[in-house]
């Protein structure tokens, strides 16, 4: 089964590469504001700007139109959807598709709608939007991605992109000049820790012409970084201070308040 | 003030979370119950994840029982003998609960099991406490001398073997209805992820007729105990238990058990079952619209971890 999923990644890894390569005649520039997001006490989201240029060679038909679209994933995780039925008169969970190694943040940002930018075809192939995003479920046996339309597909993204997880914006990339760019990459407060992977596709007449990638991670410090250690790594010990801190909690007070 | 949680990954507002701990706590307090019941739902309402909920109120209510037993211990409500016996009995049942908590989720319907179950009991153990309480207080306007102890109350559990006299309690009865209390209020904290404190304070009062004045301590340090054990158990085995939210609700908490503990001391008993058993009857009444209605989202998404 695994073994399918790797055949599928590799197929799809040549097919970036097939269609990279034919054309490298201009290259992408980038850089996030900020490579390493720390969480600290008073943490409660932040925003990084990512910025770069498009650079051209003697090759460089001129006057190109470009498009960019920029695709932002965090930690990976396997996530589960469940569909609650009617049944005897309450509401209960009956059906479940469980989502494997999907981005637990994802954000997809361009400067126009990418209906404009290329063809259904190259936009499936190159996974522009969050309907062309591949996410790969559980079907039975097999591991595949199921049409955008599927009903828990689409409630999944629904409910991510409630919480700001999940995002797609096609005004979100500015052009300064010709040929330089901006986007900023809004980052929730419940935002998950880990590195996350920007890739950015530069796109003219409807092809993909240049691809570069960048990341960022986001880490806990300090204090914050200190419990979660502690909770994962010494959980008899975190426990035990836990339970000798609710002791002398409550002790405290009783001294306190005591009415004598 | 909003401060992140290093465990639940998300920043919240302090004085919302001492502010819900506060008011759970003077609930404790004045019932003699964890109140974990109250607090968790409310946690997740505020957007915690429903494990890390779980285990961060139990050392939560570890604290508002502990400040709690403690100032019943000084007025001397509080029967240590019964609690030890009880405590015997509960142990057990929490090895029970945690083995049949873990054969119920491999079969699937966890979530079912416990929403129903807490549906079940809150909506009996509320709707029968209220339905005493308002007797009880009927009686007392109407016949004027109301007690607890009538004539003839004693029934087959006092006919029961290995008497034992619990001198605080000023009770003589058999050690098994004792024993087999505690086990069934341990096994239900660990199915259910409760302190069982809202049942056992009917059981006590109800089938043991033990006197309210010792009732409370006692079922605190029941509560105690028990919550002590999961704190330790939930840290070791899920790694949830995130101890800046336990701090911030224990600070709450104690302070309002200790307004509470005091305010339960000045209600009259029949008004104090009345007033339990209409909160644990709303609790319940709102797990059960929660089943019955249709839901806003009939979808849900939940994290299952990383696999490798």
């Amino acid at each position: 089964m695994t073994a399918r999923l790797t055949r599928l990644l590799a197929g799809l890894a040549l097919g970036f590469a097939l269609a990279v390569s034919p054309a490298q005649a201009e290259r992408l520039i980038v850089s996030v504001s900020n490579h390493r997001v720390t969480v600290t006490p008073n943490y409660s989201g932040e925003e990084l700007v990512l910025f770069g240029s498009v650079e051209k060679d003697a090759t460089t038909p001129a006057n190109r139109n470009y498009d960019l679209v920029v695709t932002v994933a965090g930690p990976r995780a396997d996530m589960v959807t469940r569909r609650k039925e009617r049944r005897f008169g309450i509401w209960i969970n009956t059906d479940s598709r469980q989502f494997l190694k999907v981005p637990t943040y994802l954000a997809l940002f361009s400067n126009r709608p990418f209906d404009a930018i290329a063809s259904p075809e190259v936009q499936r192939r190159q996974q522009l939007g969050l309907n062309n995003v591949l996410l790969t479920q559980r079907v039975g046996p097999d591991y595949a991605d199921v049409v955008p339309d599927d009903a828990f597909r689409s409630a999944f993204v629904r409910l991510r992109k409630q919480h700001g997880l999940y995002r797609e914006e096609t005004s979100a990339v500015t052009f300064l000049t010709p040929t330089l760019f901006r986007t900023s990459i809004p980052l929730p407060a419940e935002v998950p820790i880990g590195t996350y992977n920007v890739e950015i596709k530069l796109f003219a007449d409807g092809a993909l012409v240049a691809k570069t990638d960048t990341a960022f991670e986001i880490v806990k410090v300090g204090f914050e970084q200190f419990v979660a250690n502690t909770a994962r790594q010494n959980g008899l010990v975190y426990g035990l201070a836990t339970a000798f801190m609710a002791l002398m909690t409550g002790w405290m007070a009783s001294i306190v308040f005591r009415k004598d | 003030m909003q401060l992140y949680l290093p465990i639940a990954d998300i920043p919240v507002n302090v004085f919302l979370i001492l502010a819900m701990g506060a008011a759970v706590g003077f609930v404790s307090g004045m019932f003699g119950i964890g109140g974990g019941f109250l607090m968790t739902p409310l946690l997740i309402f505020v957007g915690i994840a429903p494990a890390v909920a779980v285990a961060s109120v139990a050392s939560h209510i570890a604290a508002s029982s502990f400040s709690g037993a403690l100032s019943y211990w000084r007025r001397r409500a509080i029967d240590p003998i019964l609690a030890a016996v009880l405590l015997s009995g509960g142990t057990i049942g929490t090895a029970l609960g945690v083995w049949t908590f873990t054969l119920l989720r491999s079969l699937g319907q966890l979530d079912l099991m416990i929403a129903t179950s807490y549906v079940v009991l809150l909506t009996t153990v509320g709707g029968l406490m209220f339905w005493e309480g308002l007797r009880a207080l009927l009686r007392a306007r109407h016949g004027g001398a109301a007690t607890t102890k009538r004539p003839g109350s004693h029934g087959w559990i006092h006919g029961l073997p290995l008497k034992m006299r619990f001198k605080r309690s000023k009770i003589y009865l058999s050690v098994i209805p004792v024993v087999v209390i505690g086990l069934v209020i341990g096994f239900i904290g660990a199915v259910m992820g409760i302190g069982g404190g809202f049942i056992l304070v009917p059981l006590l009062i109800y089938v043991l007729r033990v006197p309210t004045s010792t009732v409370i301590g006692t079922s605190m340090v029941l509560t105690l105990v028990t919550m002590v054990f999961a704190t330790m158990l939930h840290a070791v085995t899920n790694h949830l238990v995130d101890a800046v939210l336990a701090l911030i609700l224990m600070v709450g908490g104690v302070t309002g058990a200790q307004f509470g503990a005091r305010a339960g001391q000045k209600i009259r008993g029949e008004h104090l079952r009345l007033l339990l058993g209409l909160l644990v009857l709303a609790v319940g009444i709102r797990f059960a619209v929660e089943l019955v209605i249709r839901p806003e989202d009939l979808f849900t998404v939940r994290e299952t971890g990383v696999t490798g």
